[in-house]
């Protein structure tokens, strides 16, 4: 059979940079950090005591009270950026059958707060069970999806990836998937996370995962340099809607680009920590490539998975140069988490949204808090350091790496018809 | 109004998001103030934190109005 082509109309993001497409897009351009010192609770006794939190969010802005308490955070999260995406691409009831729009969304824990403090309270008590009757709806990741189906109608595949760091990678590749194989017209995609919380931290410290440089916050996320000491955590979300191309041009849709092509793979190799060579990497990049059926010399931008950990950036360097050989000097590499902080389940969303945006307004977001360069790195790569730099991107590469070994990669191609 | 009442009544505005003004003793939880059966079930659940008591199942199935909530806590309440 005959794959359909498989579009972009709509995007929708809620980040530490700016709680919409435009101002995410304004932050990374100018390369400014989104660390802040942890507000969302008491973190003085935490080894790591700041992150990429969403700044200025009201829940009442957006929901009524009764709704918002209904929802965990990253439902919340989901929900808006789902609305600002569906709105972007005006998706308005007449121009698309609900029955063939589905919802795929990505989140690698779902509601951490909630959980957690359901089980303090009950921890707190004398025994007596008593659970709120939300505490497992809220809690569980696929409800973004739920929530999200609910409130606009639409009744095709709805479900949750969860894969980690990968969950919104993967959503996103089902969604092109389910859509190129005819499956679904529409796809509202992406992810969300809300993890920044007693419990996240807490735990992403206990595996050292985490930077712990809290004289500096806004200097922390540092991938590729010497002095990198781990990711910062980041809460947020990102929508994507993916639509088959011949839908999209019926109902006069503008197309931010083309998705070409998924990849997936697994390290099989250690529950957290990379596999040295970037094996799973480079399998998952030559899948993508295989997929999209283009030659590495096709790529101009990866937005790399690149978290500023010491194992990590290595290894996903190594990989790139094998499979991209001399090409992989003439590549824009970069590391938006340098100022978004890894959101998690989240990551894969606007890290795609930030590919599609560097191919609409031919610009390269930056790796920021570039200081010392590592001697492990060859300098003739181009990391994109501290400053975005011009330059027309036709194909961007998104990687995304998530605990358990899950690699994903996704393709975009400026739209030509 | 006793302080039951009003500590009901409290508990109901916070829960289903309700204006006070709606809160009277005849409006049905459901069919009146927009709850269903997850809200009821919460609801249900706040009075037991609340005024200290065990509701059982089969009481609480009586339980459908302000009212019927109000005259329950003041007879089973601690």
């Amino acid at each position: 059979m005959e794959l359909k082509r498989v579009v972009v109309t709509g995007l929708g993001a809620l980040t530490p940079l700016g709680n919409n497409v435009a101002e995410y897009w304004n932050g990374l351009a100018n390369g400014v950090s989104g660390a802040a010192p942890i507000t969302r609770f008491d973190a003085s006794k935490f080894k790591t005591q700041f992150a990429c939190e969403v700044k200025g969010y009201v829940p009442e802005n957006y929901f009524d009270r009764k709704e918002a308490r209904k929802m965990d955070l990253f439902s919340q999260f989901a929900m808006v950026v789902a609305d600002e995406a569906v709105q972007d691409a005006n998706l308005v009831e007449g121009n698309y059958n609900p029955d063939r729009v589905g919802v795929i969304w990505g989140s690698g824990i779902g509601g951490l707060r909630t959980f957690q403090e359901e089980c303090v309270n009950f921890a707190n008590g004398d025994g007596t069970p008593r659970f709120n009757p939300f505490f497992i709806p809220k809690m569980i990741a696929d409800i973004s999806a739920g929530h999200i189906s609910i409130k606009y109608g639409f009744r095709g595949p709805n479900f949750v990836t969860v894969s980690a760091c990968a969950s919104a990678t993967n959503a996103i590749i089902d969604s092109f998937n389910y859509i190129r194989l005819g499956m679904a017209d529409v796809v509202v995609t992406g992810g969300s996370e809300a993890a920044v919380t007693e419990a996240g931290i807490g735990g992403f410290n206990a595996l050292k995962a985490l930077s712990e440089r809290n004289d500096s916050p806004e200097t922390a996320s540092r991938p590729f340099d010497k002095d990198r000491d781990g990711f910062v955590l980041g809460e947020g979300a990102g929508a994507l809607i993916l639509e088959e191309y011949e839908h999209a041009k019926a109902r006069g849709a503008k197309i931010y680009a083309e998705v070409i092509g998924g990849g997936m793979s697994a390290d099989a190799y250690h529950i957290t920590a990379p596999h040295p060579d970037g094996l799973g990497a480079l399998n998952v990049m030559k899948n993508v490539l295989r997929d999209a059926n283009i030659k590495p010399e096709e790529v101009d931008y990866i937005n790399v998975h690149g978290t500023s950990t010491p194992l990590g950036d290595i290894s996903e360097v190594k990989a790139i140069e094998t499979v991209f050989g001399d090409h992989a000097y003439k590549l824009n590499i970069s590391s938006t988490k340098s100022m978004t902080g890894h959101l998690l389940g989240a990551a894969g969303a606007i890290e795609a949204i930030a590919a599609i945006m560097s191919i609409k307004n031919s610009l390269v977001p930056p790796t920021i808090n570039h200081f010392t360069d590592d001697e492990s790195f060859d300098n003739r790569l181009n990391f994109t350091f501290n400053k975005a730099q011009e330059r027309e991107v036709r194909v961007a590469l998104s990687n995304t790496f998530g605990f358990g070994g899950h690699n994903t990669s996704v393709l975009f191609r400026q739209f030509i018809d | 109004m006793s302080e039951i009442a009003e500590k009901v009544k409290a508990i109901i505005i916070d829960k289903l998001g309700v204006e006070e003004s709606e809160v009277t003793p005849e409006a049905s939880f459901t069919n009146d103030l927009g709850a269903d059966s997850l809200d009821t079930v919460e609801l249900i659940m706040e009075f037991e934190k609340e005024f200290n008591v065990s509701i059982p199942d089969d009481q609480a199935e009586n339980i459908a109005t302000v009212g019927q909530a109000i005259s329950y806590l003041e007879e089973h309440a601690k």
